[in-house]
Parts: structure tokens; C-alpha cells; sequence
């Protein structure tokens, strides 16, 4: 009897397993076949071989263009937003605040609303009159604007890891508060803003609705808003390109994501027990 | 020298870490602050090191006036509890790094790191990343950053505290013969009184903000002028027992003997080293001998730490190797002349 149902519950858990694990490779099955497939349909299938769907891409005037908007978006983000975080998140750390807590939680919970789809209006109404719309740097300081505040909060959890120690002794030796966030801290909190740094390039990189609303210019939109372009006169989706785009629009990402985990990881050079 | 005059340090809140404190410390001494944590040596340390702001009162180094000075600009070298190596750096980099700060070139700190490297026998280790070094290791490239930067003074917060017990030994004897080669002025803080005792050419023992005891150390030892300082020093706490003097007699715990001249009559305690007592199972003529019963026998080592129960109290005796009663044998203290101090309201009245 035992072994019996050992077996079946073996059974069922493979089975269970099997299905979940189809339910996410499935779309990613798809994502590697269909790009190539002379007929690509919404089911993943044995491709005919053809690279015919990459060269009607390149057609495409915008498509290419936009990976490089993209990546101006999404780098000048991480790049502020990795800044200002890392500033603040020290401060917040070492500084005596009243208050300090409440001010990082209530942060947090604006961070939600502030590029959510509520302010829509009122950040449209704000970027018109900035003379932001249109440009990158009105896409790159909102969409910063909303990943601020859990970067602050997560960033200061790794600098309150760190010994001040390292930055007295530092100061003991006479390095000036400039030199002592360069020589010391931020060596100390790089597996941080790596970890910072490739999380805001990923959500940047997948924002909609901020560059559509706030980009007129097809020429400035970037990678998902032009996804959202590649649909025939008539409003059928054009699944070749789609595909070949979807491809090349998740490979930045992917890529970066193994080069930082490589070079960085989450290791710690440390010292001493604790 | 390092001079504190009237130094205050009052944290928010008004804990009081440091209170009103006037101390001097002169060339090329070793100076110990000790005392149980919290007492405000650590505060002291930092404050001298310019990591804290002192409430009020002024601390001069080398006859210049720092109170105002920021940490960097004091001369001063600091070695904290966890090292703080950085752990980013290879040991050249960071016996280098006050050099770094200094703006000296490349070539001429690494010669000057490799130099101090080879005097604290680190020469092998120059390529190493702190974390790949033993505790004993990194105490010595800790000690070799703060002596590459030719300081006027070293600061030390417990620098052996975070080294096993034998290697601690090892490294007590070899900071010892460093401070006496390199003759800088160190202070260091310690909460361990046999470290203080090892090292220090000077002892300031604190208590709550305050010095209760300055000396060095076999005056703090011999003689400590509060009962404070007389169970905090000694690896085996001084017997500190209740007696009355009347009539030109002492009486404690069944013992009687003549109270010295000048000591002064009513109820006093009577401290005792276990150290400086003798044990003996024949009955003394006498009556200045504490009779008791053995109730517990402690082996350390070369010598046995014997519990004697007197009438109502206990009292400690450190009988050498061979000697040891066994437990539940009668036996008398007898303690050796001149040995004992008399303490009236936890201060030191007198000797007996």
C-alpha cells in the first residue's frame, strides 16, 4: 500500500511540477522559436527555419531606434537614480533624523502613486509646463522619480550593514567626507548599487505608459512602446516582427543581468567575524 | 602629551558619558583607560580621537589645542576593536592608506608599506585581502596602518579583544615591545584589568564617567583606593569583608587583630587578596587567622583557589599547587602583614 502511494504522490508532484514549469516555458519556448518560424502563430511550434522576420524589422524605421532609446532611458534612470539614492540612503543612514522612518515608509508608499497610472494627469500637466514632453530627460526624471524611493529604502539597509568603523578610521586618517564615500562606502555598498543599478535599468526598460504619454516623437519612443506600433493597417498583429523585436528587445536585459551577477554578485569581502 | 581639562561629554539624553574629567598623559607613555563597559572609556577614546564632540572642557595633544579640530588634522592614529581593514584593499593598500589621504605618491607609499609591512613581519602577506588573514594577522596590519602614518599619539580600543585567549597573550607581549620601540604616546581602553595591568605604564580606572583610580599599575594593584577598584582589579576578585574597629581592635569574620595607628574606629570592610593570604590546616596560636571550613577547592593551574566558609561570610584563598586542603576539612587564613586595606564608605582608609 505505502509504496504505492509513495509512487503516486511521486506521480503527482512531477506532474504538478511539469505543469508549472510549461506554464513559464511555454511563453519563453515561443519567444526562442517564433522569431525564427516563416509563420509565426501565438503557439510555440518547430520552427521552419527563416530569418525573413529579422530583415522586415529592420524595415521598420523605428524599431532598431527605439532599443537605442531604451537604453539612453533606462541607463540615465539607473544612473540618477543609483546617485541619488546612494547619496540619500547614506545619509538617512548615518544622519540623525527625527522622524526618519515615517519619512521612508511614507516615501515608499508615494513611490507607487508617483508614476502610477493616477498621476498620469497631473505628471503630463507638470512635464508640458517643465517643457519636458518629448524629451528623454522628462521620461528619465519621472520614471527615476518612482523607483527612488524603494532604491533610498533598500540602500540604506545596506549601508546600515556596514561598520562605521571603516568610515571613522577613514576619517581618523584625515580623508575628507568626499574621499571617504569614494575610498570606503561605496566600495563597501557596491553589491548594492549593482543590485540597484540593474533592477532600475530592468523596470525603466519595461515602462509603458510614462514614455507613451509623455513622447510624441516616434523617434524618441522606446523599445515597448514601439512593440505596441508593429500592427498592419488593418489591426492584426504582425506576429513575425513582434517576435524578432520581442527577442531583441529582452536580450539587453538578459545580458546585463548575467555580466552583473558575474562581476559583482552578492558577495561580501569581509573582514572580520561579527 | 596628551592633556584633558574639564572634559564633559554629555550624549542627548542626557547620559553624562564622560563627566568633568582632567587627566594628563606624557610622552611616549602607555596609558590604559580601564573599566566595566560603560563607563565611558570608549567615549573618552573617540573623543580624544575627534569621532566625538566633547559637551565642554578643552583636550590639548602635544601642547596644541584640538578641541575644534577635526579627527584627520589631530595627528593621531587609531586601531579600532574590528581593525577596520577595508575590506576592499590588499594589506599594502591599506597600510598605505593614510599616506594616501597625505597625497603621497604611488611609489613612495608602497616602499613606505612595505617597509612597515617588513618590521611587523607582514612582508609575505602584502598582496592579501583582509579577509583572507588571521585575526592576529589583521591586528598587526591594523597596528602597521596607524604606525606608517608616524602619528604623535596611537589610540587603541581594545585591541586585543577580538584574538583568542592564547593568541592574545602572544600579541600583548608584542604591542608591549612595539610601543617601547616606537616610544608614541598610546592610550588604550580596555574593560580586561590583567591587560591593563600587562601593558600599561599608567592606569586611569573609570567608573561612571569619572577616574576613580590613577596609578600605575602595581599601585592600583597593591593598593586601590576604592572597593570599586579593589573587586575590579586581580583575576581573582579581592575578599572584601564587613569588620568592626573599637578599642584599638579589629574584628573580622572571627579574626581579631591590632588596628594600626592612625586607622579609625567603627564599622569598616576589610579587604584581603586571595593571593595574600596563607592557608593552613594546624590551628594558630594566635587569634589573627580567619577560621572556616574548606567548602570549594578550584584547581587553576599552578595554584588552587580555595573557598573558605568563615562565620557568616565567605572568604577566597590562593593556595599554591600540592596544598589544596580537601573540602569539608577546617582550616585558617592567615593573612600576611601589611597586606590587607581597610575601606570606610568604599574609599581607603588605612592598611592592617
Amino acid at each position: 500500500m505505502t509504496p504505492v502511494r509513495h509512487m503516486l504522490g511521486t506521480i503527482g508532484r512531477a506532474a504538478f511540477l511539469a505543469l508549472v514549469l510549461g506554464f513559464f516555458a511555454l511563453p519563453l519556448l515561443w519567444l526562442a522559436s517564433a522569431p525564427f518560424d516563416a509563420h509565426p502563430s501565438i503557439t510555440a511550434s518547430v520552427p521552419e527555419f527563416t530569418l525573413a522576420n529579422f530583415r522586415a524589422l529592420l524595415d521598420n524605421p523605428y524599431a532598431l531606434g527605439s532599443l537605442r532609446n531604451s537604453l539612453i532611458q533606462a541607463c540615465g534612470s539607473a544612473a540618477l537614480v543609483v546617485t541619488l539614492a546612494a547619496l540619500a540612503a547614506y545619509a538617512l543612514s548615518r544622519a540623525r533624523v527625527p522622524g526618519r522612518d515615517a519619512l521612508l515608509y511614507v516615501l515608499l508608499l508615494l513611490s507607487s502613486v508617483v508614476t502610477g497610472t493616477a498621476a498620469m494627469v497631473p505628471l503630463f500637466e507638470l512635464a508640458t509646463r517643465l517643457n519636458l514632453i518629448d524629451t528623454h530627460l522628462g521620461v528619465v526624471l519621472t520614471l527615476s522619480g518612482g523607483l527612488l524611493p524603494a532604491a533610498i529604502f533598500i540602500l540604506k539597509d545596506f549601508m546600515d550593514a556596514t561598520p562605521t568603523s571603516y568610515e571613522e578610521s577613514a576619517r581618523v586618517f584625515g580623508a575628507s567626507p568626499g574621499q571617504v564615500l569614494r575610498h570606503v562606502v561605496i566600495p563597501l555598498v557596491r553589491p548594492g548599487l549593482a543590485t540597484i543599478a540593474v533592477w532600475a535599468v530592468a523596470g525603466v526598460w519595461g515602462s509603458f505608459l510614462q514614455p507613451f504619454i509623455l513622447l510624441r516623437d516616434p523617434d524618441k519612443a522606446p523599445g515597448a512602446v514601439i512593440l505596441y506600433t508593429l500592427y498592419t493597417e488593418g489591426g492584426a498583429p504582425r506576429l513575425d516582427v513582434i517576435s524578432a523585436f520581442s527577442l531583441l528587445y529582452s536580450l539587453p536585459v538578459v545580458v546585463m543581468y548575467v555580466f552583473v551577477s558575474r562581476r559583482y554578485g552578492f558577495r561580501f569581502h569581509g573582514g572580520i567575524k561579527r | 602629551m596628551i592633556a584633558l581639562r574639564g572634559l564633559t561629554k554629555e550624549f542627548p539624553g542626557g547620559v553624562r558619558a564622560v563627566d568633568s574629567l582632567d587627566l594628563e598623559i606624557g610622552d611616549g607613555e602607555f596609558f590604559a583607560l580601564l573599566g566595566p563597559s560603560g563607563c565611558g572609556k570608549t567615549t573618552l577614546l573617540r573623543t580624544i580621537a575627534g569621532l566625538e564632540t566633547p559637551t565642554s572642557g578643552r583636550i590639548e595633544i602635544g601642547g596644541v589645542d584640538v578641541t575644534g579640530t577635526p579627527p584627520g588634522r589631530r595627528d593621531v592614529a587609531m586601531v579600532f576593536q574590528d581593525y577596520a581593514l577595508f575590506p576592499h584593499m590588499d594589506v599594502t593598500a591599506n597600510i598605505a592608506y593614510p599616506l594616501r589621504i597625505r597625497k603621497v605618491p604611488r611609489a613612495g607609499r608602497e616602499a613606505k608599506a612595505a617597509e612597515t609591512a617588513s618590521r611587523l613581519s607582514l612582508s609575505e602577506l602584502l598582496d592579501r585581502r583582509p579577509g583572507q588573514l588571521s585575526g592576529g594577522q589583521q591586528q598587526r596590519v591594523a597596528l602597521a596602518r596607524a604606525v606608517a602614518c608616524h602619528p604623535k599619539a596611537f589610540l587603541f580600543d581594545e585591541p586585543l579583544s577580538n584574538l583568542d585567549a592564547r593568541l592574545r597573550l602572544e600579541a600583548r607581549t608584542f604591542l608591549k615591545r612595539l610601543q617601547r620601540e616606537l616610544a608614541v604616546t598610546t592610550v588604550f581602553v580596555t574593560h580586561d584589568q590583567s591587560e591593563a595591568l600587562a601593558l600599561a605604564d599608567r592606569i586611569a580606572v573609570m567608573s561612571a564617567g569619572r577616574i576613580t583610580q590613577l596609578g600605575t599599575p602595581s599601585e592600583v594593584f597593591r593598593r586601590p583606593a576604592t572597593t570599586f577598584v579593589a573587586s575590579f582589579i586581580g583575576s581573582t576578585p579581592m575578599n572584601l569583608l564587613p569588620g568592626v574597629a573599637k578599642d584599638g581592635v579589629l574584628r573580622v569574620a572571627g579574626a581579631e587583630f591590632p588596628l594600626p595607628d592612625g586607622a579609625p574606629e567603627g564599622e569598616v570592610l576589610y579587604g584581603l587578596r586571595p593571593e595574600y593570604a596563607d592557608l593552613t590546616t594546624r590551628e594558630p596560636g594566635e587569634k589573627g587567622a580567619f577560621p572556616g571550613k574548606v567548602a570549594v577547592v578550584e584547581n587553576l593551574g599552578t595554584a588552587h583557589l580555595v573557598t573558605l566558609e568563615c562565620t557568616d561570610h565567605l572568604l577566597q584563598v590562593v593556595v599554591p599547587e600540592g596544598a589544596e586542603p580537601p573540602p569539608g576539612t577546617a582550616a585558617w587564613a592567615v593573612p600576611r602583614p601589611g597586606r590587607a586595606l581597610l575601606y570606610r564608605d568604599d574609599t581607603l582608609v588605612g592598611g592592617a
